[in-house]
């Protein structure tokens, strides 16, 4: 089964502080450290682990500079076989920009298979997948946490609203997003690494896919970011614990949750 | 000059970076009290090549080199000194058997410390030869066999937990040369008369094995010589030259990891009305400690670097390894000052940072045998 697998690269944003930039468009990024989106390590695992079962080829893309290229090395050093990085030449994107460009470099790879993440942990979009669908014709399915291959076929588990699971059958090819916590992705290794030094990373600028103006301009634009005003509505319970955990009992009953 | 890191060794630092995170981090505190530590950490740093990186390909390694080594080594010791120094000291001295050591013992000792399967140490600091190496008394006599090993060693890594130990030992007592008295054997911890106590009450770096050993008639063949007889103090000021560069990272580690979680504490912390962060004095604290870390982190990398490409300098290996122990007591000392009482207690990980830093300006060349070896390269002989 030869899987294309969707990567980007995020900055990382556990435990830091964010700021908004001064364009007030965007979060100041510049003095973050990046890391593989961590939707994107659970669909890069289970990409080579249906590699490892089934046989075929993972190819890993992502669009984006070369800083960028870090989470495809990483992709290659987990086991996938060859990347492709798209230069996006640093202009504004947004989720259905790019949709259209790594749907207009996938069409040309031979794939049974199309796996991205749920989402991106930057802006939480979980625009791209769905899109990217649509954009090559293909069957989906989202917020999957399950695969299993059965002939011609794939069956997805997809994780609902309030713990109920759907069970879904897709004819291939397929995309599916995936939700963490699918498997348990492998650590990257020193041989790995090595290894991935030798295999193909292939650069396409995006001004020799033909696309138009039109699929490269976003058709959502941020205007402006900020921290909503303070607002009341918060209760300071204050006093002994005992005394404050009675209080928040008491609110949990009026509220209506069952205790 | 080129001051930055390969994007194979940027690769490697943040793979190691996160298997520090993800397998080390939560294991810390614990292996910490329990003076212990899981061995199948050891073998799952094994399976992932962070182990003896400097190994060549054909003896099981990654066929990197002394950088590679230092740069997995900050990051583990970054997340915790202790297990940082177990997981990675399994490849301590074997060096001499890369360096002069036949074909058959490296195609025979060198594959399993990669891998994780084995661990050795090197046996050199005896109670009453510490700095002063060749004074070391324990003595291997030749028979007809091979040679028999009598005497005991103390404060040696993995002499509990290795399969096999580097034993610095006393051949050519008569040798008019202090220089040329001493040879270095591969000992197998299972052959009979060999005895090794874990030492406990250690300030610091606990969960690592430290112990005392004993030899009693200890039988080894003839070919368990590694390199020369009456060569063994030259062959172990060569080694020193080369475990020094690393193991200064060690302290860039401790150092790094110190000023993490000063960083953390002082964005939380709230004191008058503010967080402590905002003080100018916290402000100066945390921009010497990232000054002196910075240093190190070159000299360190100078140093690796330099071994590297075959143009190791003692010199400046000395000043890394002086430096940056340096660095880690004076960081993890502020470090800990920012932290406040809180700092004094071991639910607090910079306690543990602090109790390890220490050993790194006694051990591996204590600061004054590095200044020795400085002022000599510098004014030379008097």
């Amino acid at each position: 089964m030869d899987i294309v697998v969707c990567v980007k690269r995020v900055p990382f944003t556990q435990e830091v502080d964010l700021e908004i930039d001064r364009s007030k468009r965007f979060v100041a990024t510049e003095s973050l450290a990046h890391v593989i989106n961590d939707w994107d390590s659970y669909a890069v695992e289970e990409a080579i682990l249906l590699k490892e079962k089934l046989g075929g080829e993972v190819t890993a893309v992502t669009v984006g500079s070369e800083d960028d290229e870090e989470v495809l090395r990483r992709a290659l050093a987990m086991g996938a076989d060859r990347a492709v990085r798209i230069e996006s030449g640093g202009m504004p994107m947004d989720g259905t920009v790019v949709a259209g460009i790594l749907a207009s470099v996938i069409r040309n790879i031979p794939c049974d298979l199309v796996l991205t993440g749920v989402q991106a942990d930057d802006d939480n979009q979980a625009v791209v997948g769905v899109t990217l669908a649509e954009l090559l014709g293909l069957s989906h399915a989202a917020v999957v946490r399950g695969i299993e291959v059965s002939g011609a076929d794939i069956v997805a588990r997809i994780e609902l609203e309030g713990g109920v699971d759907e069970i879904r059958r897709l004819r291939l090819p397929a995309l599916l997003t995936i939700q963490t916590g699918i498997n348990e992705p492998r650590y990257v290794s020193v041989m790995g690494i090595r290894k991935a030094s030798k295999k193909e990373l292939k650069v396409i600028d995006v001004k020799e896919l033909g696309l138009s103006q039109n699929d490269l301009v976003p058709p959502t634009e941020i205007e402006e970011i900020y921290l909503p005003a303070d607002t009341g509505g918060a209760e300071m319970l204050k006093g002994d614990p005992s005394v404050v955990a009675e209080a928040v009992i008491d609110i949990m009953r009026r509220k209506g949750v069952a205790l | 000059m080129d001051f930055e890191l390969s994007r194979e060794q940027k690769d490697i630092q943040k793979a190691a970076r996160e298997f520090a995170e993800g397998e080390i981090r939560d294991l810390a505190r614990e292996c910490d009290i329990s003076e212990s530590f899981p061995p199948e950490l050891i073998k799952k740093a094994g399976e992932l090549g962070f182990l003896g990186v400097f190994i060549p390909e054909e003896y099981g390694g990654a066929g990197l080199g002394f950088l590679e080594h230092a740069i997995i080594l900050e990051e583990f010791w970054r997340v915790d000194p202790g297990l940082g120094q177990q997981i990675c000291s399994g490849t301590f001295g074997c060096e001499e058997f890369l360096l002069f050591g036949t074909e058959e013992q490296k195609k025979k000792y060198l594959p399993p410390l990669a891998a994780g399967d084995a661990m050795m140490g090197f046996a050199i600091t005896e109670p009453d030869a510490g700095s002063d190496t060749a004074s070391a008394a324990t003595s291997a006599v030749e028979t007809a066999e091979g040679y028999v090993v009598n005497g005991s060693k103390v404060m040696i890594g993995n002499g509990t937990v290795g399969k096999y130990l580097a034993v610095f030992v006393l051949t050519d007592g008569d040798n008019p040369s202090r220089s040329q008295r001493h040879s270095i054997f591969v000992v197998e911890t299972d052959t009979p008369g060999y005895e090794a106590n874990r030492l406990h009450g250690k300030m610091g770096l606990r969960a690592s094995d430290t112990s005392s050993i004993f030899f009693s008639g200890v039988k080894v063949p003839k070919d368990a010589i590694i390199g020369q007889r009456g060569k063994g103090f030259h062959q172990l000021m060569q080694f020193f030259d080369r475990s020094r560069a690393y193991v200064a990272s060690h302290g860039v580690g401790l150092a790094q990891g110190a000023m993490d979680l000063a960083i953390k504490h002082v964005k939380g912390r709230v004191q008058f009305g503010q967080k402590i962060a905002s003080f100018q004095s916290t402000q100066f604290k945390i921009a010497e400690m990232a000054a002196k870390i910075e240093l190190a982190r070159t000299l360190t990398h100078k140093a690796c670097d330099l071994l590297d490409k075959g143009k190791g300098d003692s010199r400046i290996t000395a000043i890394a390894k002086m430096n940056a122990a340096r660095t880690a007591v004076e960081v993890v000392d502020e470090a800990l000052q920012l932290h406040g009482g809180y700092g004094y207690f071991n639910d607090q990980d910079i306690e543990r940072f602090y109790r390890a830093a220490k050993v790194l300006e006694i051990y591996e060349g204590a600061k004054e045998i590095e200044k020795i070896i400085i002022g000599r390269h510098v004014l030379g002989r008097f």
